[in-house]
């Protein structure tokens, strides 16, 4: 399987990567090489097989719906790498 | 030096609370042990001496408390549970400075129940590898052969336990990353069922694979750490509500009469290293010397299973990994002007090329057009996994195997990330069907001199006889040394 670095980028791009020409090279070869793998998977007939997302299948827990405290906001914001006391600070969005 | 760190966790939790020795001694014994090793193995992020001392002091003044069956007993846990006041870095530099305001729940119980935490463990970034080579920050050595890895991605956990630098470590296991170092470093490593331990406080790698487990130096003392950790959380919907049963009665059986293992023959047969086959053979043996009965069994989906768990893996990974956009913690990029160009910055520079690697192949499967390409039929292929299982359970009670095809290999050996993705081929598929799944030693390589490691496996909430069946052959076997370092 074939990937371009062009299609490396754009994926990247989606995930909020920024990366490098030479890694963008680098990756698309790696990336070709495991997807080929992965499309082995092919080879299987799973057309009436539910797919299995998770080893626990149980319907959704839903507690109480009751506010509660369990974190004080000083504690929330301790790591932020900008805060005012009160919010999060981020740089301007338009 | 004291040789206290040649104990086991359960012979240093009887000293403990017999009053033999004082915590503080079990705490400055560690110390000492990872002041005179780390400069060769290099194990641990972050040694918490002070923390650990002063905890020790003050259960000195309380005195030992039967309660507590932990008391006093230093332990380290791998750099992705979180820890209250103590920096949790995950193997990043996107968390370098990341000090969480809560414990992990399974750290919380083991300190509810007395263990001392001396020292958070080196792994993989955001636990994605096989050999502790994609630390951020440094490479662990293998106590045995510090040139070699100790395995990964809690390849500082299993480390720090074969250099005897604590009683026990915790890991996680999201395809095998308990297992492979735990049988690449000599040490009992047990993965629990899906849902056995609350995963509170791990920051998540695969949402559906990941558990928690311990590492040690003895199939009891896995028995002792997993009954304080097992049971329900309310904090995570996917601990299940089963009754935790007690590990340690089950331990002392005399024989194997009445157990039949299974040994899958794709585990058993091309591309196996001629040690490890030696030594899994000869353990295997045993059992049959101990009265096990063995049948083979077919698994015969496992060439399939790395491609499913990589494109499970990785798609929850590049989810779980969205969050980490340098607004509410981790590193930021602090020339961007604008918001989309913060994100992106920060997570550039702070995440690691395996990370990145895998966010972008996640981001790939998940896409328009490729999702049901790729992760709806991998997800339709684990349940035919989950499905070999059970078929293989109605022969036998736990399945057996070697850990890994190879012994431990030298760092930078495998450069390429596909032949590394390869070395998970036996550990995976317990992941991706939710089952327990534990590394014994049961020797040395013939030629390496390296450890190798029996896998078990079982059905899911099957640790109380896996661990049975486990100590019996530990105890029919030649002790497992110490590493000379």
């Amino acid at each position: 399987m074939k990937i371009s670095p062009e299609e490396v980028a754009k994926v990247a791009s989606l995930a909020r990567l920024d990366l490098p020409q030479d890694k963008l090279e680098l990756f698309a070869g790696q990336l070709g090489d495991i997807l080929g793998y992965m499309d082995k998977l092919g080879e299987l007939d799973t057309d009436d097989v539910e797919p299995l997302y998770s080893p626990v299948e149980h319907t959704t827990v839903l507690r109480k719906d009751v506010a509660r405290k369990d974190y004080n906001r000083d504690e929330v914001l301790s790591n932020a790498p900008e805060q005012d006391g009160q919010f999060f600070i981020v740089p301007r969005i338009v | 030096m004291s040789d206290l760190y040649k104990k086991t966790l359960t012979e240093m939790a009887g000293l403990l609370q017999s009053g033999e020795v004082k915590a503080v001694e079990a705490v400055r014994a560690c110390l000492d042990r990872i002041e005179a090793t780390e400069p060769k193995v290099r194990a641990l992020i972050t040694v918490m001496g002070e923390e650990a001392l002063a905890r020790a002091e003050a259960l000195d003044a309380e005195g030992p408390d039967a309660s507590k069956p932990l008391w006093g007993v230093p332990i380290v846990l791998k750099d992705l549970l979180t820890t209250k006041g103590v920096k949790t870095t995950c193997g990043s530099r996107i968390l370098e400075n990341f000090v969480p305001f809560y414990d992990a729940t399974a750290v919380a119980k083991l300190n509810e129940a007395g263990a001392v935490v001396v020292g958070k463990a080196n792994m993989d970034e955001f636990a994605m590898g096989s050999s502790t080579e994609n630390s951020a920050f440094f490479q662990t050595g293998n106590p045995w052969d510090v040139e070699r890895v100790p395995g990964g991605s809690s390849g500082g956990s299993g480390a720090t336990v074969a250099a005897g630098q604590c009683f026990a470590a915790l890991g996680t296991d999201t395809g095998g990353s308990i297992r492979l170092p735990s049988s690449f470093c000599g040490i009992v490593g047990l993965k629990p069922t899906y849902g056995r331990i609350s995963r509170f406080g791990l920051i998540a790698y695969g949402s559906s694979l990941d558990q928690i487990g311990p590492m040690t130096r003895s199939v009891e003392d896995a028995a002792r750490m997993l009954q304080v950790m097992a049971g329900h959380d309310p904090k995570d919907s996917t601990s299940v509500d089963v009754e935790v049963p007690d590990y340690l009665a089950a331990l002392g059986r005399k024989n194997l009469e009445g157990v039949t293992i299974g040994l899958p023959e794709e585990y058993w047969g091309e591309g196996l290293d001629e040690e490890v086959e030696g030594a899994c053979h000869a353990a295997v043996a045993k059992m049959e010397a101990l009265g096990a009965k063995t049948v083979p069994v077919k698994l015969a989906l496992t060439d399939y299973a790395i491609a499913t768990y990589y494109i499970i893996a990785m798609a929850e990974a590049s989810s779980n990994l969205s969050r980490f956009d340098g607004v509410r913690f981790g590193y930021r990029n602090k020339n961007a002007e604008e918001l989309i160009d913060m994100y992106t910055a920060s997570r550039t520079e702070g995440f690691g090329d395996e990370v990145q690697r895998r966010i972008i192949i996640g981001t790939y499967v998940l896409s328009s057009g490729y999702y049901d390409a790729y992760y709806n039929k991998a997800a339709k292929v684990r349940r035919l996994l989950r499905q070999d299982f059970d078929k293989a359970f109605e022969q036998c009670d736990l399945i057996a195997g070697p850990v890994c095809p190879t012994t431990a290999f030298k760092a930078g050996e495998k450069a390429d990330p596909l032949q590394m993705y390869l070395m998970d081929i036996f550990t995976i598929s317990c992941n991706l069907a939710g089952l327990p799944g534990m590394s014994l030693p049961v020797g040395l390589g013939k030629d390496s001199g390296m450890p190798v490691g029996l896998q078990f496996m079982g059905p899911s909430f099957s640790e109380a006889s896996m661990l049975s069946v486990a100590e019996c052959l530990e105890r029919n076997l030649d002790p497992m040394p110490m590493p000379e370092l």
